[in-house]
């Protein structure tokens, strides 16, 4: 496979190139955007598609979908209707009140030290575990391409060279880069579906049948296996699947509106109206790519079948093999490696800059920095400590999904960022005591709960901890989401602070009318 | 050094990205507390506003049923799915092997294009009400204070 990699390596350059181009492009303008803030609505629209169309969506779902047929479409759905609860209920306010990070959201009305603190540990935590995602994938992925290579030697070296690369290069968290990403993402899917498609004449009605008729050879009991891939319960079986497909759906929908990297996305518009539309442009782009998971995902599973995926996260690059040989497979294999790198690159900026400015600095220094360059320091540190963590983490779970490993972020944003959030927009009683509760039982909940369940505890060896699972969901949500809710509740009613109240009129004129918001563009 | 020089964002993220590292200046806006924040207007003479009030009103008329429709459209397929997944396997008369539950999923995309449709038409009263309240209180301010 060697042309392939050579293939997949130009494809890779001149992705970057036209990264770095784009970079350059918008940097005339950087001035401009940091004054006037004028990224136009589907700008910023496709930049938001960029930044959440993860390893995940498209490495993931396609394998869940290819080996779980329908259970594992409903994760296209979720991480589709969570952009509802962005729409309607976070965007607006934010971008109104002119805050751009949960901990400007918390820390305006609240103590500032506190909640800022406890902010930008949940911020290292979300991002952590976002980040052992794309880093199963890219290590998968090199690992198909270098057939000779362990995965260990892989994620170990891909990963240190994407955390490398972005911290000292810098340039890519820019929206441009997003931009290109998202729409090379759109383009490679939409190239992958129509090649399915042509293998059923176009016809929705022979594809539907296939996929209602799979029929393979089970590899390890040598027996014929026939499956009905769109009947639902493959993934998630019985009374205890049905609770994990709850808690499931309860993370990725609240979940979305709570990390750490979306939410920056609302700095860059002009105003309220502007942060709304690109929250639809964004659902457009995010919703045309959901809905082709059904060609690429369902069609993996009827053209591959899964007797030839020997690893679900690489059922969409093989697809492209099986479909479209070589050349093909080089250009879905570089679309996939853009993406995670520049999700990758996304996240490392925000989890480095939020806990080097709102941790180290603000809570440690008092928000002074005792020397010139001492937080670009700390940032570049905490992004390769937050990367090394991600890779060994990476290396001891290189055969899970990397859908359902983003869906365990999606819950613990669920259950530690939201409840916080939005009882700070919406609850004038609402504290410090309740937001630093709500955010440290959410993150210890989660994180319990996730380190207990079937994906870390087994018996068989192949488990992180040996041992039978303590708790029986493999999505923590449907109790930590909850139990973070309560947690900032109670907290808030066992405590009085009146000073929080008192500026809660501010707040809302502002979060309601965006009264003030516009200084930068008037003045 | 200016401040200009001790602004080490472009080294380690780009310009129009939201923290800016290795500032020696003032807080960026978003960065205030209530505090810090100036007040360009009493925000407690607009929130008592009768337009402030039906603004509140109005967005919660519609945000709070339109939330409730998408989560129970939302979580009625996972628990469908999730506790019958044998009844939501029955083929819809029609379409071929398509069964109940992928028609459910499918549908899930036009709910979520409905809602955005429905809150893009209801928006534009709360932002013809937010004009109204934001020139008002400005135009109150230049003439208690000319």
């Amino acid at each position: 496979m060697t042309g392939a990699l050579w293939l997949f390596l130009t494809f890779v350059a001149v992705t970057l190139m036209i990264t770095w181009w784009s970079a350059r492009q918008s940097k005339g303008a950087s001035a401009y955007f940091a004054a006037g803030r004028r990224i136009k609505a589907w700008q910023n629209g496709l930049a938001i598609a960029g930044d959440y169309m993860s390893a995940a969506s498209f490495l993931g779902i396609a394998g869940l979908i290819a080996l779980k047929g329908y259970d594992g479409f409903m994760y296209s759905v979720g991480f589709l209707v969570a952009y509802l609860t962005v729409l309607l209920i976070v965007a607006e306010p934010l971008r109104n009140s002119g805050k751009f990070t949960m901990a400007d959201v918390l820390a305006y009305r609240l103590k500032a030290r506190p909640v800022r603190a406890m902010a930008a540990l949940s911020t290292l935590i979300v991002t952590t575990f976002y980040m052992i995602a794309q880093m199963v994938g890219a290590g998968s992925l090199v690992k198909l391409l270098l057939p000779g290579v362990s995965y260990e030697l892989a994620v170990i070296g891909v990963g240190v060279l994407m955390i490398v690369y972005v911290v000292f290069g810098g340039m890519l968290a820019t929206t441009w880069v997003q931009i290109t990403k998202a729409i090379l993402l759109l383009a490679g899917s939409v190239l992958l579906s129509v090649l399915v498609m042509a293998q059923f004449g176009y016809s929705l009605g022979n594809f539907f049948d296939a996929v209602s008729e799979v029929t393979w050879v089970d590899p390890k009991t040598g027996r014929e296996i026939t499956q009905n891939f769109l009947q639902p319960g493959l993934a998630f079986k019985g009374t205890i699947g049905a609770i994990d497909l709850i808690s499931l759906g309860l993370a990725l929908v609240l979940g979305t509106a709570g990390l750490p990297h979306i939410l920056i996305r609302f700095y860059t518009v002009p105003d309220a109206k502007t942060a709304r539309m690109s929250v639809v442009w964004a659902m457009l782009a995010i919703g045309a790519f959901y809905l082709m998971t059904t060609f690429f995902g369902f069609g993996a599973a009827t053209l591959l079948t899964p007797a030839n995926i020997p690893d679900q996260n690489m059922s969409a690059p093989l697809l492209a093999l099986h479909l479209g040989g070589e050349l093909f497979f080089a250009f879905i294999s570089a679309v996939a490696f853009a993406t995670i790198l520049a999700v990758v690159a996304g996240l490392t900026i925000s989890a480095s800059t939020s806990f080097a400015h709102d941790f180290y600095t603000n809570v440690i220094h008092h928000g002074r920095e005792r020397s010139p360059g001492e937080e670009v320091r700390v940032a570049r540190i905490a992004a390769f400590v937050v990367g090394a963590t991600a890779i060994l983490l990476a290396i001891g779970l290189r055969s899970t999904n990397v859908a359902f490993l983003v869906g365990l972020a999606f819950a613990v944003a669920a259950s530690a960022n939201l409840p916080p959030m939005v009882l700070a927009l919406f609850w004038k009683r609402f504290n410090t005591a309740g937001a630093c509760w709500g955010l440290g039982v959410g993150l210890t909940s989660s994180i319990l709960l996730i380190l207990l369940s079937p994906s870390i505890m087994g018996t068989d060896g192949s488990a992180l901890i040996a041992g039978e699972p303590i708790f029986p969901l493999r999505n923590p949500g449907i109790v930590s989401v909850p139990l973070g809710f309560a947690a900032a509740i109670l907290g808030t009613l066992l405590s009085r602070e009146h000073h929080a109240e008192d500026k809660f009129a501010e707040f809302t004129v502002r979060a309601n009318t965006g009264l003030g918001a516009e200084k930068a563009t008037h003045g | 050094m200016s401040d200009k020089d001790l602004d080490l964002t472009t080294e380690v993220s780009s310009e129009a990205d939201v923290t800016r590292l290795g500032r020696s200046g003032p807080k960026p806006d978003h960065e205030r507390t209530a505090d810090e924040d100036v007040d360009i207007v009493d925000w407690e003479r607009v929130a008592s506003t009768a337009d402030f009030a039906a603004l509140v009103q109005a967005r919660a008329r519609f945000l709070i049923p339109a939330t409730i429709f998408f989560l129970v459209y939302y979580f009625a397929l996972l628990i469908l799915v999730g506790f019958f997944p044998d009844l939501m396997s029955t083929p819809v008369p029609g379409l071929g092997p398509v069964n109940l539950a992928y028609l459910f999923a499918i549908s899930q995309f036009a709910m979520v294009g409905f809602v955005t449709w429905a809150y893009l038409r209801a928006a534009k009263n709360f932002d013809a009400i937010a004009t109204k309240i934001r020139d008002d209180a400005l135009s109150n301010r230049s003439e208690a204070k000319p």
